[in-house]
């Protein structure tokens, strides 16, 4: 890859609360190419959406920031960049799509109105102008009869519509990245189905770089080109997408991929990853996975792993990577010999 | 209505392939429920209209047995789960649950019989009362059918504790201390306390993280083969539906539009819907080609629902007509224990004839689109 | 659920909007009405004087002094003495009322929301009809018309006034409670309407009550300030503090010492059970209402 579009660097973003730090994005790095799609995939409190919402720098207090944090994009810094440098970029340069398209839509105004204020905040051409820009992006999104639609309420139309809705507003500017967070999770699978396909479509024609923020395996395998696994604030793994999905080697994106129940398998006992995700307030010392890791041994207590590289752009953060030996030799993990012993 | 030809019979349907079919004895039986919503307006709630939200929906499940209801949003599927509890009251119909007439009974006896019949839900946030420890939660059902006092009661808590995986000393703590995963298996517990017999499962994992979710199926699994438990299972994720299920029944606008042993139904699925529903699942590996079914629009609104077969206007298979928009699709048997609702996959009982006469134009065809792209993987 | 979008606050932490009174303020409040009540139950021990008695027609509207802290009213009073019988009167006034409107707003709150069809709609729309009426200008023309109203019918009516808002509350809480999964877990399991009601339901609406009701005292105490000042709720010469503000009112630039401090004791009462309500709203609310 040359120059990326754009590239984190060492983000960190801490909310400072009255029972503790929590470090829900510790020190995350990775870079998106131009007309690339990135996915990041995690569970509930992995980081991934904070990390999105740091990108436009729309973390509220108590969160914020950490020094030592870089978000490159277009050559300039967007953790040290003024309000009005921020407004250029927030719907210009990079737009977000949200996963809950009613409560990201105002109900008192039309959804034409909704897509055309973008135009009209970024300051170019008239207001008839942007009204006829929105209805050609309604139309882009496949919206039936987008002159008629624009002029209806958010209420009057589908989960799936206004999913598309969103997706136009995303597109009013032709951004240089769309941030897409968890975009069909709220939505039916055969809706689903058909955003992905206009999302993927959408980017083929317009080369926007797409940041693809979800929990499902499946819409990464079918959407993104690369792929970066986050646990406990922090990137675990990643690779291209065909890489992983032939073979992960973080235990986490394993227990992941193992316990995700697959419509091509036959039915039976699924893996699971014991436990549940710890506290951004007090991750555990060294490897943040250990205590639910089936080969966590002495190091990964004593340790903190780095990013190992794996082969070419694969990284995982596992200390497997230097004595792979032990993959020979899974045992129960710490969560589950607590719960034994009670 | 010739509930004889709408209807699978209880044997074919209930029995897995190979099974003697005198051991699948039908515990839970419904047949016919409806249910319909009144649109209402004005400030004295006058009537304007309704929603058909069940309607004509036939099943049995053998003791012991998963039947899996799926569809999406508005499909009908969580309020045929509430009617049959008589959490909402259905419209008409008959519910069966153990030869016992469910709908028949007055408010003492269904009281009663709730300790045979219960429910986990989807939100694992607002089905536990905040104000209520963990324990005295799991201790309602066994206060309220009198089935322990005192320490006898404590240590059944405990059991059930131990049971679902928690540790026994959550008992007096409150639901807002848990992850979602505990509480859903907080309610599981709550449910169980009473020895129930068949359970409905109302989305009880979509709420979850993948890893706990995984989590929350064993365990539901596993608690079925120790009590010998029914599940009704209600879900929208068709992979977590085929890991949890012996029988599949679509739902599609309050209607069952296909019903089949699980294998059967994922295999080869029949009605062009569940084809579309099927093709529509990401698949989590990027070497699988997929030639997805994308449906065009939305699902119409249940309070005018279309003519006919409810999926026509949306429909795909290549022998779509006029007829499709007429005749109303009987569920009929097109293979051995798989039913279909639709006029336009051999074999049917409606004949061409009748099909013509409707307007129809293109005769019935065999159209499997989703089997040949699964078995290329 | 399955995205951590809704977690950028780690969990367990309520999100503070705007400004929440401290524990420190809670406490200090709390200390305050503590101070203020038994000063008013303990009134006949602490009062210097009898507050009704006129000593000294000629020291009246004496400045405060060491005999008099707070001054004498026109009529040679003591205001120390008449603030804290009077103090009384406006605090027995403003519980006993706002027991009247709890105990309606909570029963008429709770049946229209468990009613259904028409019945429900009826009381729904005969409350709408109810909290349009202005609750002022209802009870001015109310005493203006019974002028020799007695204590407990002014409180009575002040009581019956009431309760609208904390009707329309419960209505809502019990709506919102009616649809949670918990209540037909309840039913599920077998419980009885009864059970459901009392188990479930009113535990969960009690913590607005409770909250609306440490609200409402401090604007009960205010309307019957306001109207005693106007000369339609405690007559003279029972003190309240409304009363003993407007005995002041004539001269107040001259003789500021009698309207002043009834007014400081109405305005430190008012504040500090306003900043306990919103410290019981805090501290009742279950964290998991919050998210839900």
């Amino acid at each position: 890859m040359t120059q990326p579009l754009l590239s984190v660097e060492n983000l960190s973003t801490w909310f400072h609360t009255s029972s503790g730090v929590a470090r829900s994005v510790d020190g995350v790095s990775f870079a998106i190419g131009a007309g690339e799609t990135l996915g990041i995939v995690g569970e509930s409190g992995c980081g991934k959406s904070v990390t999105a919402l740091s990108i436009l720098r729309l973390i509220q207090p108590p969160g914020r920031i950490e020094a030592g944090s870089r978000i490159m994009f277009e050559g300039k810094d967007i953790v040290t960049l003024d309000d009005k440098g921020m407004r250029g970029i927030r719907g210009n340069r990079i737009s977000m799509i949200f996963q809950e398209p009613m409560s990201a839509l105002n109900p008192v105004f039309t959804v034409g109105d909704q897509v055309a204020e973008v135009a009209r905040v970024h300051g170019n051409g008239s207001r008839q102008d942007a009204w006829n820009r929105a209805v050609e992006m309604l139309s882009l999104t496949g919206i039936p009869s987008p002159e008629e639609r624009a002029k209806q309420y958010p209420h009057q139309l589908s989960g799936g519509m206004r999913q598309r809705v969103l997706i136009a507003m995303a597109l009013m500017m032709t951004p240089a990245l769309i941030i897409a967070d968890e975009p069909t999770t709220a939505l039916d699978v055969t809706i689903q189905a058909q955003i992905l396909e206009l999302l993927v479509e959408l980017q083929n024609r317009l080369g926007t770089s797409i940041l693809m923020i979800t929990h499902d395996l499946g819409v990464i395998a079918e959407t993104a080109s690369r792929v970066v696994v986050m646990y406990g604030g922090e990137v675990v793994e990643e690779a291209e997408v065909k890489t992983l999905f032939a073979g992960a080697h973080h235990p986490y994106t394993e227990g992941l991929m193992n316990a995700m129940p697959q419509i091509t398998a036959s039915r039976g006992r699924l893996n699971v990853i014991p436990g549940t995700v710890p506290s951004p307030t007090e991750w555990p010392s060294g490897c943040r996975f250990r205590d639910r890791c089936s080969y966590a041994w002495e190091r990964c207590e004593r340790e903190h792993p780095p990013l190992y590289q794996i082969s070419g752009s694969h990284t995982s953060r596992c200390h497997l990577a230097v004595e792979p030996e032990r993959r020979a030799h899974p045992h129960l993990p710490l969560v589950e010999q607590a719960n034994a012993t009670v | 209505m010739t509930t004889a030809t709408n209807r699978p019979p209880a044997d074919a349907s209930d029995s897995p392939p190979g099974t003697p079919l005198e051991s699948a004895r039908s515990l839970v039986s419904v047949r016919n429920l409806r249910k319909v919503f009144p649109i209402t307006r004005g400030i004295l709630g006058r009537k304007v209209g309704e929603v058909r939200a069940v309607h004509e929906v036939s099943f049995e499940i053998a003791e012991g047995q998963t039947l899996s209801l799926v569809g999406e949003s508005g499909c009908g599927k969580t309020t045929t789960g509430r009617a049959i509890l008589r959490l909402i009251e259905p419209t008409s119909g008959e519910v069966r649950f153990a030869g016992k007439d469910i709908l028949a009974m007055g408010p003492a006896e269904l009281r009663a019989i709730r300790r045979q019949m219960q429910i986990i839900f989807q939100d694992p946030v607002s089905s536990l009362n905040p104000r209520m420890t963990v324990g005295a939660a799991i201790r309602e059902g066994i206060a309220i059918h009198r089935l322990a006092e005192g320490a006898a009661a404590d240590a059944k808590v405990g059991k059930l504790l131990d049971e679902v995986g928690l540790r026994r000393e959550y008992a007096s703590r409150y639901p807002h201390e848990f992850s979602g995963g505990q509480r859903q298996r907080i309610g599981i517990a709550r449910a169980l306390a009473v020895e129930p017999r068949f359970i409905v499962c109302d989305e009880p994992v979509s709420a979850l993280d993948v890893s706990v979710q995984a989590q929350v199926i064993n365990l539901l699994r596993d608690l079925q083969k120790e009590r010998r438990l029914t599940y009704l299972f209600i879900a929208h994720d068709l992979s977590v539906v085929k890991h949890m299920s012996d029988h599949v029944a679509v739902m599609y606008l309050g209607k069952i539009v296909e019903q089949a042993p699980a294998e059967d139904l994922y295999r080869e699925p029949l009605m062009p819907y569940t084809q579309a529903l099927l093709s529509a699942v990401p698949v989590a590996d990027p070497t699988v080609v997929k030639q997805r079914i994308i449906l065009e629009g939305d699902v119409p609104s249940p309070a005018s629902p279309p003519s006919g077969c409810v999926f026509h206007p949306r429909c795909h298979h290549p022998a779509r007509d006029a007829a499709c928009s007429k005749i109303n699709p009987p569920l009929e048997e097109k293979a051995p224990g798989h039913f279909a609702a639709c006029i336009k996959q051999v074999p049917t009982t409606v004949s061409w004839e009748e099909q013509l006469k409707a307007g129809g134009v293109n005769p019935p065809e065999r159209y499997l689109p989703v089997v040949e792209q699964l078995s290329r993987h | 659920m399955n995205s951590d979008t809704p977690l950028v606050q780690p969990r367990g932490v309520a999100p503070l909007r705007g400004w929440q009174p401290s524990r420190g303020a809670a406490v200090a409040a709390s200390v305050v009405l503590v101070i203020i009540i038994a000063a008013c139950a303990l009134a006949p021990l602490i009062a210097p004087y009898d507050p009704t008695v006129q000593p000294n027609i000629l020291a009246s509207s004496q400045p405060p002094s060491l005999a008099h802290p707070f001054g004498t009213d026109p009529y040679s009073r003591d205001v120390l003495s008449r603030v804290i019988h009077g103090g009384r009167v406006s605090l027995l006034v403003a519980v006993l009322a706002t027991l009247v409107s709890v105990t309606l707003g909570t029963a008429y709150g709770a049946a229209a929301g468990y009613a259904r069809g028409i019945s429900g709609a009826v009381l729904e729309r005969l409350l709408e009809a109810l909290l349009s009426i202005p609750r002022l200008l209802l009870l001015i023309a109310v005493f203006a018309a019974w002028r020799e109203v007695p204590i407990k019918g002014f409180i009575l009516i002040l009581g019956v006034t009431g309760w609208y808002g904390l009707a329309r509350l419960v209505r809502g809480q019990v709506l919102a409670l009616k649809a949670q999964d918990f209540v037909a877990s309840a039913h599920a399991l077998g419980a009885t309407r009864a059970r459901v009601i009392i188990r479930h339901i009113l535990p969960n609406v009690l913590t607005p009550v409770v909250v609306a009701a440490t609200l409402g005292l401090g604007h009960v105490i205010v309307l019957e300030a306001g109207l005693s000042y106007l000369g339609i709720g405690v007559r003279p010469p029972d003190p309240s503090w409304g009363n003993i503000i407007q005995d002041g009112s004539d001269q107040i630039a001259a003789h500021w010492w009698i309207s002043l401090f009834p007014g400081v004791a109405i305005v430190l009462t008012v504040m500090a059970f306003n900043v306990l309500g919103d410290a019981l709203l805090r501290e009742l609310r279950p964290r998991q209402i919050e998210t839900g």
